[in-house]
């Protein structure tokens, strides 16, 4: 019962702020033919926000680890180069980091004498790489730093390099720690991939905001999106899920 | 390498102090150790004797005296850590073997990465040292499978398969049940008859008389006393050293 009143009263608010004062949901009804073609339209960027996504996410993890070494290291400077990244990065606010990114980058390399042009594809990518490379390497600095001193010190005796310790020892221990955040933080891409709509992605987002302007019904266009980034997420939900579950049980095998 | 004279001393440390911050937690420390001596350090807690032990394979770093290693001087040159850390095996209290990897891996791990041992090397050097410390048939287990005891004897068949010239053990047998204790024991004694030298921080004062060449008490960061075992034993010279014995020999 107490759903129910809920469900009404959210109704009643969604329909107030609606700019008709009555809904529209035939502009994504499938039993219609121009319904169907806007849906199909909307979930035609599913594929950008993928694509961006997984890419961003596989540079952040690689670039977290190049970011965390040398946090680790028993030299002050190298760990305060890396401090200073996490610390700045982690500050700044996506949006103008993408503009900075998308217009500023390629101003910078016309003067040192470069052309190198940067697509929305790649500004999107870069910026969410960076954005999340700080998260990730505080999520390598836990997982790593949770490892006993011990295991480095008998890694040292029989004598393997920093390199090789980190390598067959420290990391395969900090994996099962590490990785479950790691996906958690994918489904932070994914949702700060939508930014990539302006500056022109022709991702989910921006399907949407191209349809809105046509058809000028975003309270239920954009409906629709939310169910959209729904499904993203419980997907690598689920994916994370059986992850943790096979870390968990990946000890004695 | 080879720039010290004296050759016989496997281990030699001379006038060696570290601090850790203000803490001057080594002080004035001179030991040497020939090869193929067993010499077993003993004190109260804090003492310091887990930092010498560490500093003798750099795994702490003194910022006063010399530390000679096989004749090679350990200096923060990586060349000259990495030339003394092959000849000196390292037994921890707390076993310190690596938990993802079976028995068998953690033996072969540093022989083929560190001194590019095949495979088939590597597994033939770690089964040989398994049946030495008696437990060839826990090879494929991961070890967390196995009790305090035998986790501690494959630690020291980890050390022994990078055939090192010195082993030094930290309090190898403090983190055991009583149980457990002797079968470890019986592993170093026999390793102590075939003429390894060793440095063993240890209470277990049974195995002291059956092996020590030199017995070492230490307290506050002193040696305080060092000497044969018999005149240790019985007719200790300091008063600090009388009254940590008693007090250890009690129970
Ligand atoms: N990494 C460290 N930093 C600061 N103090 C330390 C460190 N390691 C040991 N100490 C201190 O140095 C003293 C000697 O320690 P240790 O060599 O472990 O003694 P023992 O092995 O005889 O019990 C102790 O007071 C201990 O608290
Ligand atoms: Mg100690």
């Amino acid at each position: 019962m107490k759903k129910a009143a809920l469900l009404s009263l959210l109704f009643l608010v969604l329909s107030g702020c609606a700019s008709s004062s009555s809904w529209g949901w035939y502009v994504i009804d499938p039993r219609t033919k121009s319904g169907w073609i806007n849906i199909k339209f909307l979930v035609s960027g599913m594929g950008s926000t993928i694509q961006i996504s997984l890419i961003a996410a596989f540079i952040s993890i690689i670039l977290g680890l190049i970011i965390v070494l040398p946090g680790l290291s028993s030299r002050r400077w190298l760990r305060v180069i890396s401090r200073i990244y996490v610390e700045f990065v982690r500050a700044i606010p996506l949006l103008p980091m993408l503009f900075w990114v998308f217009y500023g980058l390629p101003l910078i390399f016309k003067s040192m004498g470069l052309n190198i042009p940067i697509d929305p594809f790649w500004g999107a990518i870069i910026t969410l790489a960076i954005s999340d490379s700080a998260f990730t390497a505080e999520i390598y600095r836990a997982g790593i730093q949770s490892i006993p001193k011990g295991q480095t010190e008998a890694a040292q005796t029989v004598g393997l390099s920093y390199a090789q310790s980190m390598r067959y020892v420290i990391l395969p221990q900090a994996v099962r720690l590490i990785l479950p955040p790691i996906a958690n933080q994918f489904i932070y891409i994914v949702k700060m991939s939508a930014f990539a709509s302006v500056i022109g992605m022709q991702e989910l987002t921006r399907r949407a905001n191209e349809l809105v302007v046509s058809e000028y019904r975003p309270l239920e266009i954009y409906s629709l999106l939310i169910v959209e980034y729904l499904v993203l997420v419980l997907v690598i939900s689920a994916g994370v899920r059986w992850l943790e579950r096979r870390m968990g049980t990946g000890d004695h095998r | 390498m080879k720039d010290h004279p004296a050759q016989d001393f496997a281990i030699e440390l001379v006038d060696v102090n570290k601090w850790f911050g203000d803490f001057h937690v080594l002080r004035n420390i001179n030991l040497s150790v020939r090869t193929g001596e067993k010499v077993v350090i003993c004190g109260p807690s804090g003492s310091g004797k887990s930092t010498v032990v560490r500093c003798i394979n750099r795994l702490e770093v003194h910022q006063q005296g010399t530390i000679h290693v096989d004749g090679i001087e350990l200096t923060a040159d990586p060349k000259s850590i990495h030339d003394i850390r092959a000849e000196v095996g390292m037994v921890f209290q707390q076993f310190n073997l690596f938990p993802h990897l079976t028995v068998l891996k953690n033996l072969i791990l540093g022989p083929m990465k560190a001194r590019g041992l095949s495979r088939q090397q590597a597994e033939k050097t770690a089964r040989h040292y398994l049946e030495r410390v008696k437990i060839p048939e826990q090879a494929d287990k991961k070890p967390g499978q196995l009790s305090g005891g035998q986790q501690q004897r494959v630690a020291i068949a980890r050390s022994l398969c990078m055939e090192p010239k010195v082993m030094l053990f930290d309090e190898p047998t403090s983190a055991l049940d009583p149980e457990m204790i002797s079968e470890v024991l019986d592993v170093m004694v026999e390793l102590a008859n075939e003429g390894m030298t060793m440095v063993v921080v240890t209470h277990e004062m049974g195995f002291a008389r059956k092996v020590a060449d030199k017995m070492v008490f230490m307290d506050a960061g002193e040696i305080v006393e060092q000497g044969k075992p018999d005149q240790f034993f019985n007719n200790p010279k300091s008063e600090r050293c009388r009254k940590f014995l008693s007090q250890i020999l009690q129970h």
